[in-house]
């Protein structure tokens, strides 16, 4: 079984690039798309993003597999947005209060595929890059202070912990009769309590893996690297490649005339 | 690899101490006091006492991780290692705690050996040269140690390895000083053997000193060159023995198992059963069937669904067929991963059965059905209690004598047998304390009375004497016999040959299912066994 988070047996190319370049082409995509809600650049966006996911090992199923909250909602946000706009244009379908006119229709499509489009390099991200490698990259090159990135690395570790603590305390406390059965009222009294539990649990792992990194002499102003973040000339093609997609979106929607800044 | 440099040379650490005490912050009373202590460089040093005479303080302000300005702890004394305080020189002391979850601080095992040199500013070719050595010292390489590549994922190995793993890091800082505070308290047999050789391996490499905080004398008993027993402050503090091992033990022998200390060769005396196995063997019928687990296969991970499909997990281990009777005792052993702990709690009803079935006898079910999974939470205490591991995990109120209330709350009835469970359990002086501070001896006794307060037929407890000192365990395994009886059948999950020697009963030995062969190797592998 191969751990989500790590990337043994990943050998696609973008794995080799720089994560901290990989990381800032997805944030100049998304904050493109951020700025308008039209439909054209969303789904320019996208299909450039589906073009990618052989370069960074995603395939279909692993996208559905990871992210499918995600494209849940975003078809559920199309959805009632195509309900619920004001409508514009031909009516396509009525039913009594809900509506779908060509415009809401168009205003739901552009949000559902906004949504895609926008969550889709985090996961391209993620699937090729390993977040040690990120931590090295945001600590070295991009010069956060160490002491934050690798706290919050260790501590990501121990997510995956809480996971599993999470199901063994709640059998403990059904084997003290602290059922899951009852009113939603006292359901939502056992989920607290057993939250407790599990907060007291991780503050106790949390001091314990703090004395372990503090013994291993964490924590000093001068620190060397055993893995050096570097760049190579990938990553100017993974630069270049965030750009054109970011462009494209906006000029193909520019050119269709249907770019709109959200703020209008 | 780059052949070893100079550098690699271990300079090992004295300790002293004069005068030392440490009162940790928010506490009236000294955690430890005037203590006199000379370590010269190179000795190997078992410290022993009962529990709350300081030992774990003193390694951790020896690891230079004890408190800091900001916070009104209280030190008095001195305690240097080569003349300096520890907290100044970092990586001179490499400290390995109990819990091995927390001794991995990355997700892949080299970057997690790597991480102490990093952090004292060691060249990168130089880490890497470390690194690999480490590893090897530790005999995490060999193919009998796992066979392990730098990019393996740490969550992927077991306790004894996650330790080893942990020395590994402790020796690429190259420290002088190497400090264990109760290593293998959470480990089996094998995890236990794995852990000791290898640090007898890395000191005879190295020549550092040693300090090691562990109950089970005889496992460290032959490495180590001289014990030293601390006295509580209570009692006065400081050093109360000192000297060569044979020497102390014997000497001290009737104090240290007094303070619940693991001497070698002592297995303390427990309540013997009335009814043996034995006698028992030859009309079996007597005993009432309570719980009946027919060819089990069992997992703690749930279905999933995909494509309207319910797809059942791989089970961790299959195939179990077992039977609880009334006042018998049912012992599940087996080495780690072997599903013990699963099909434990699948026969308590916690965890719902992948394949086969639990069925409970009308004696244990009294109306509620047949399949103990399906019972409603006060349904099942009064049938069935499982005394967890971890004793934290089953607190769920502030006060022990609201823990013990609780179940017959729930219930409506058996108010009346809770006093009898803490004098029982000597719980008495504790009954106002908040369950959490309470000290590991006494939240596991809390543990075991809070379940048995609800009056269960059938008590599963699972490595219900992992970490746990002598006397704890003597008193732990006399009640259980006393449980057994007087009618409660008792299933218990342990390593621990000599607790199930005092229970009886029968054992069911489970191994490691086989493992699943990758799917890209699976055809060869067919072809093969087909071939044979």
């Amino acid at each position: 079984m191969r751990d989500a988070l790590n990337l043994r047996g990943n050998q696609a190319l973008l794995t080799r690039a720089n994560p901290l370049v990989k990381f800032v082409s997805v944030f100049l995509i998304s904050l493109v798309l951020a700025l308008s809600i039209d439909w054209v650049s969303a789904s320019t966006a996208l299909v450039a993003e589906l073009a990618l996911f052989p370069l960074a090992g995603l395939t279909l199923g692993l996208l559905w597999q990871r992210a499918w909250p995600l494209i849940i909602a975003a078809a559920i946000g199309g959805w009632s947005t195509a309900i619920v706009a004001a409508d514009s244009g031909a009516v396509l379908l009525d039913v009594g209060l809900w509506s779908i006119s060509e415009g809401s229709l168009q205003l739901g499509l552009g949000f559902m595929l906004r949504g895609l489009a926008i969550a889709l390099p985090a996961i391209l991200l993620m699937t090729c890059t390993d977040p040690t490698d990120l931590a090295d990259a945001l600590a070295q090159k991009a010069r956060l202070p160490h002491r934050f990135v690798l706290g919050s690395l260790a501590a990501m570790r121990l997510v995956g912990l809480m996971a599993e603590e999470w199901q063994t305390i709640g059998m403990a406390r059904r084997a003290r009769g602290v059922g899951s059965q009852g009113s939603p009222l006292q359901r939502l009294k056992a989920t607290l309590g057993q939250s407790f539990g599990l907060l007291v649990q991780a503050v106790r792992r949390a001091s314990r893996l703090a004395i372990t990194m503090e013994a291993r002499g964490f924590g000093g102003a001068q620190r060397t690297w055993a893995r050096e973040s570097t760049y190579s000339l990938l990553d100017v093609w993974v630069l270049l490649g965030g750009l054109v997609i970011a462009a494209a979106a906006v000029l193909t929607a520019v050119g269709a005339g249907t770019w709109s800044f959200v703020w209008r | 690899m780059p052949a070893t440099q100079s550098s690699n040379h271990v300079r090992p650490a004295a300790i002293t101490a004069q005068g030392w005490g440490w009162r940790h912050a928010g506490r009236s009373t000294p955690a430890i006091q005037d203590l006199d202590l000379r370590i010269e460089p190179g000795e190997r040093v078992l410290l022993l006492g009962p529990s709350g005479a300081g030992k774990s303080t003193l390694l951790h302000a020896l690891a230079g991780v004890l408190g800091d300005e900001e916070d009104d702890s209280d030190e008095t004394g001195s305690l240097l290692i080569d003349g300096v305080a520890p907290r100044e020189q970092r990586g001179r002391a490499g400290l390995m705690q109990q819990d091995p979850e927390t001794q991995v601080v990355l997700s892949r095992v080299g970057d997690d050996v790597a991480f102490g040199a990093e952090n004292l500013a060691v060249p990168r070719d130089e880490i890497w040269a470390r690194v690999h050595e480490a590893l090897d010292d530790v005999g995490l390489r060999t193919a009998a140690g796992g066979g392990l590549a730098l990019d393996h994922p740490t969550a992927a190995l077991s306790g004894g390895q996650k330790q080893r793993l942990a020395l590994a890091g402790i020796l690429a800082m190259r420290p002088g000083l190497i400090l264990l505070d109760e290593p293998t308290a959470n480990l089996d047999p094998v995890g236990v053997l794995e852990v000791r050789d290898a640090v007898e391996r890395c000191l005879d490499k190295t020549g550092a000193t040693l300090v090691v905080v562990e109950h089970r004398v005889s496992v460290w008993k032959d490495l180590v060159d001289r014990i030293v027993v601390l006295q509580p402050p209570s009692a006065g503090g400081g050093v109360l023995l000192d000297g060569p091992p044979d020497q102390v033990l014997t000497e001290a022998r009737t104090m240290l198992m007094a303070a619940g200390v693991w001497v070698p060769g002592y297995v303390p005396a427990t309540r013997a059963r009335r009814t043996t196995t034995q006698e028992t063997g030859g009309h079996e019928s007597t005993a009432q069937f309570l719980l009946v687990a027919q060819d089990l296969a069992v997992s703690r991970e749930k279905p999933r669904r995909r494509r309207f499909k319910t797809i059942p997990p791989v089970p961790v281990q299959s195939g179990i067929s077992a039977q609880v009777r009334a006042g018998q005792a049912l012992t599940i052993t087996g080495p780690n991963g072997a599903g013990k702990s699963t099909f434990a709690l699948t026969l308590a009803g916690l965890l719902a059965p992948v394949d086969g079935k639990v069925s409970a006898a009308v004696e244990l079910s009294e109306g509620a059905g047949i399949d103990p999974f399906k019972w409603k939470a006060d349904q099942l205490i009064s049938r069935i209690g499982t005394v967890f591991q971890e004793p934290e995990h089953q607190f769920v109120t502030g006060k022990v004598l609201d823990e013990l209330m609780f179940g017959p709350k729930h219930l409506g009835h058996g108010e009346e047998r809770v006093d009898e469970l803490v004098e029982r359990l000597r719980l008495t002086h504790l009954v106002d304390a908040n369950p959490y501070t309470l000290s590991g001896g006494e939240k596991r006794r809390l543990s075991v009375a809070t379940v048995l307060a609800a009056h269960p037929k059938v008590l599963v407890l699972d490595e219900p004497t992992f970490g746990q000192d002598a006397n704890t365990w003597a008193e732990l395994a006399s009640f259980l016999s006393e449980l057994l009886d007087a009618g409660t059948a008792v299933v218990s999950v342990t390593h621990d040959e000599e607790f199930s020697a005092v229970l009886g009963g029968t054992e069911l030995r489970l191994d490691p299912a086989t493992p699943r062969v990758p799917d890209s190797q699976s055809e060869s592998a067919r072809q093969e066994a087909g071939a044979a």
